[in-house]
């Protein structure tokens, strides 16, 4: 069961990266606008300003 | 000349040196509508940032100082279609995003360390029943306390805080058992630990934290939104003064407005701020503040308050400070005096923690006791009366109200109620007798044609249609009834007396009757009426109060709940008996000034009634304030929506039906989870003292209740608010 000993910490690690990722996403207002954001994944602005 | 628009009250500079505004925008309906926003604005020049959020139709806007004009921002969205209202967002509103985020935060980091910790104890007591060694166990166990402990001590803090300010002001309130019960869950599992223990309760503290905080930030969440929503909707109502600046007249925001500025109010507009007149002489109608219809003539050196519709004249106003004038000053006195003597209503929450706490500490303590007393060690008695305190830890408890608030609340949204106060809705329930005031509230708030049954339609479409070219109050209130929104062309107005224009061939005039030509027309009695003249056909329009289109359904609606009405107004006795006639409301007083209105009101106190009172005007300020519960409509006075309770939207009465009805269901379903929770405690505590709890059993208890409640509040949203 020795295993276990580096086993545990890493799935907290990996937890513990999720909590961050969650909390930077929140910092960074991305939970603000939640139905705006449904609906710009739908827009082709960016496709065009590429081709400018 | 094109009069200048001064919003640079809006704009605010951020730290890096540009300008910013916030502006409510109407008519944003889709997807598509946040790209053609933010790309036309961000066309303008200067124009740095341009970010429209959907979620509450909300744009904010920031551009170089000095390279545009805030007005141009207005009238670009105007320009596709859209109406850009500028505010300010209230302090209230940005504490709550800050709060908002740190719960939300709270939340993750007790949802991260539940996870982990029920992981690891999953594995415990799998292990338990078949072959873990101690040294796995107390190894998970120490990785749980590592979890736990700093979790609990980030994520607890909204309840430790609230119970700490509880227990300085020698009170007691739910947070305060829950605090306890966190605190000795988690010491006790510690010892245990130490000790090398079969079983550790780090899973059941930081769940229970994990689930209450779920609540709260729903519950907070819903709070937001209807304050999002009431905000627009005031930046809506937010209307522009003229101001003299310099000579010159500029149009500011009103909230612009100080003390000593010169205004013009022109004819058929509201007055924007309380002041005097300086010069020029009018009519005007303050039914908004003191529930009197009949028109006051006012000329230099009378007092006059924001909200009242100027008639006739031009008036020049000089604004006196906020808040002064003989009639706010006793509106303000009689508020203070109905604040202090308002006893706040015991929410239920409260009064269920302040049987639970005592009861469940005290059977704690029994617990202890007795296994000392039947020859338990130490040892096994704490660890039995700590489990009792886990097992009933308030958890179905705490969430048994919230959970229905949310739902509630919600349901009350759609139905076009926006709560102000938290516990409205326990207050709405209790209700028992509904008070409205007539002007505004059971009376449409703009005038209407109430007899336009009476007059041909083609004729009454097209005096509908030429009363668009004009400003004057009447007019206004004839043009809600075109269907057509184009004007007459060539149509000219001769200010004072009415309009004209040459429609299919023949001079049509709309105004007054010697405009029109005509003597000797017998006046409407309570009505105000305006003539419109065609190729010889006549039409003599009477324009008045009108009742709101359900007003006669939801008052029935309202007594079959076997509530009682009354009326209560400010207007003319002979102008109040009609309606209260035509409503079937038996009970009823008119030209009643703001106290005695309160004087009522308590006299119904006295006979232990619990009074809903449903007003707009400034008069009802101080009764709104002084009833047990209040509604007003979104079109009432800025100070008497303050003290309202909830305000409602729209043109109908429904939502005062809707709003009781809600709340009485609401109020049900949070008895029937406090009856829940008890029975639920009645189970699991005999099994608690007798010792034969497990971890594994506290885990299933706890979400098994908590879950049960929260489905059972949720069947407040389930049937629609039918009366």
């Amino acid at each position: 069961m020795n295993v276990l000993v580096y086993l545990v910490p890493m799935a907290l690690g990996l937890g513990l990266a999720g909590l961050f990722a969650f909390l930077w996403a929140l910092r960074s207002g991305q939970y603000s606008d939640v139905d705006g954001a449904a609906l710009r994944v739908l827009s082709d602005d960016d496709l065009e300003s590429e081709n400018r | 000349m094109q009069e200048a628009l001064d919003l640079s009250h809006y704009a605010k500079r951020a730290s890096d040196g540009t300008l910013g505004m916030d502006l409510a925008v109407e008519g944003v309906a889709c997807g598509a509508c946040i790209n053609r926003i933010e790309g036309a604005v961000k066309k303008l020049p200067g124009v740095t940032d341009a970010r429209l959020n959907f979620t509450n139709r909300r744009l904010h806007v920031a551009w170089a100082d000095g390279a545009l004009r805030p007005a141009q921002i207005i009238s670009t969205l105007e320009k596709i279609g859209y109406r850009g209202h500028p505010f300010v967002p209230l302090r209230a509103e940005e504490e709550e995003a800050a709060e908002a985020r740190r719960l939300t935060r709270y939340l993750a980091v007790a949802g991260f360390a539940a996870m982990n910790i029920m992981l690891l104890s999953v594995s415990v007591w799998s292990g338990n029943v078949t072959d873990i060694t101690p040294e796995t166990r107390d190894f998970f166990h120490w990785a749980s306390a590592l979890i736990a402990l700093p979790a609990a001590a980030y994520a607890g803090q909204p309840f430790f805080k609230s119970a700490w300010r509880a227990l300085k002001a020698r009170t007691t309130n739910m947070d305060v058992p829950i605090t306890i019960g966190v605190t000795l869950a988690l010491a006790m599992s510690l010892v245990e630990t130490a000790n090398h223990a079969e079983s550790a309760y780090f899973d059941s503290a930081i769940m229970l934290l994990f689930f209450l905080l779920i609540g709260r930030t729903l519950d907070h969440a819903m709070r937001r939104k209807t304050r999002a929503v009431a905000g627009n909707l005031a930046a809506l109502k937010a209307d522009t003064a003229h101001r003299f600046t310099g000579g010159e007249l500029v149009s500011v925001p009103v909230a612009a407005l100080h003390a000593g500025d010169r205004v013009l109010v022109k004819p058929g507009e509201r007055v924007p701020a309380d002041g005097i007149v300086m010069g020029g002489s009018s009519e005007i109608d303050e039914s908004v503040i003191t529930g009197e219809t009949a028109r006051r003539a006012v000329a230099a050196g009378a007092q006059v308050y924001a909200g009242s519709l100027n008639f006739n004249g031009s008036l020049t106003l000089k604004v006196s400070a906020a808040g002064s004038g003989t009639l706010i000053d006793e509106i303000e006195r009689l508020l203070e005096k109905a604040a202090s003597a308002k006893s706040r209503a015991m929410r239920l929450a409260d009064r269920a923690s302040r049987i639970y706490a005592p009861v469940v500490h005290a059977t704690a303590a029994l617990t202890a006791v007795g296994w000392l007393l039947a020859g338990a060690s130490l040892h096994d008695a704490l660890v039995t009366a700590i489990a009792v305190l886990i097992i009933t830890c308030p958890c179905a408890l705490a969430l048994a109200i919230p959970a229905v608030q949310v739902v509630a609340s919600g349901a009350l949204f759609r139905a076009g109620v926006i709560l102000n106060s938290g516990d409205a809705i326990e207050r709405l329930a209790e209700a028992d007798t509904v008070v409205f005031d007539k002007t505004g509230t059971l009376t449409l708030p703009e005038p209407r044609v109430v007899n336009a049954d009476a007059i041909d339609p083609d004729l009454l479409q097209m005096a509908a249609r030429l009363a668009l070219s004009s400003r004057h109050p009447l007019a206004v209130a004839l043009s809600r009834e075109a269907t057509s929104a184009v004007p007459f062309e060539g149509a000219v107005e001769e200010p004072g007396r009415g309009v004209r224009a040459m429609i299919g061939g023949a001079e049509a005039r709309l105004g007054s009757p010697a405009f029109c030509g005509l003597d000797n027309v017998a006046p409407v009695p309570n009505a105000s009426f305006i003539v419109f003249t065609h190729a010889g056909r006549v039409a003599q329009l009477a324009i008045a109060q009108a009742l709101r289109p359900d007003a006669a359904e939801v008052v029935n609606a309202l007594k079959a709940l076997g509530l009682n009405l009354c009326v209560l107004s400010g207007d003319r006795c002979a102008v109040v008996s009609p309606v209260a006639a035509a409503l079937g409301i038996t009970l009823w007083q008119g030209e009643l000034k703001p106290a005695e209105k309160i004087t009522f009101i308590d006299s119904l106190k006295a006979q232990g009634r619990r009074v809903l009172m449903v007003g707009d005007g400034l008069n009802d300020a101080p009764a709104l304030a002084e009833a047990h519960v209040s509604l007003s409509p979104i079109s009432a006075a800025d100070l008497t929506q303050a003290q309202a309770d909830a305000v409602f939207l729209g043109d109908r009465l429904k939502p005062v039906l809707d709003a009781v009805v809600i709340a009485r269901r609401a109020r049900r379903l949070m008895k029937e989870n406090l009856w829940f929770a008890a029975i639920y405690n009645a189970v699991a505590v005999p099994v608690a003292i007798m010792g034969m709890i497990t971890p594994l059993i506290a885990a299933l208890a706890m979400s098994g209740s908590s879950i049960s409640v929260t489905l059972n509040a949720l069947r407040a949203r389930l049937t629609g608010a039918r009366p």
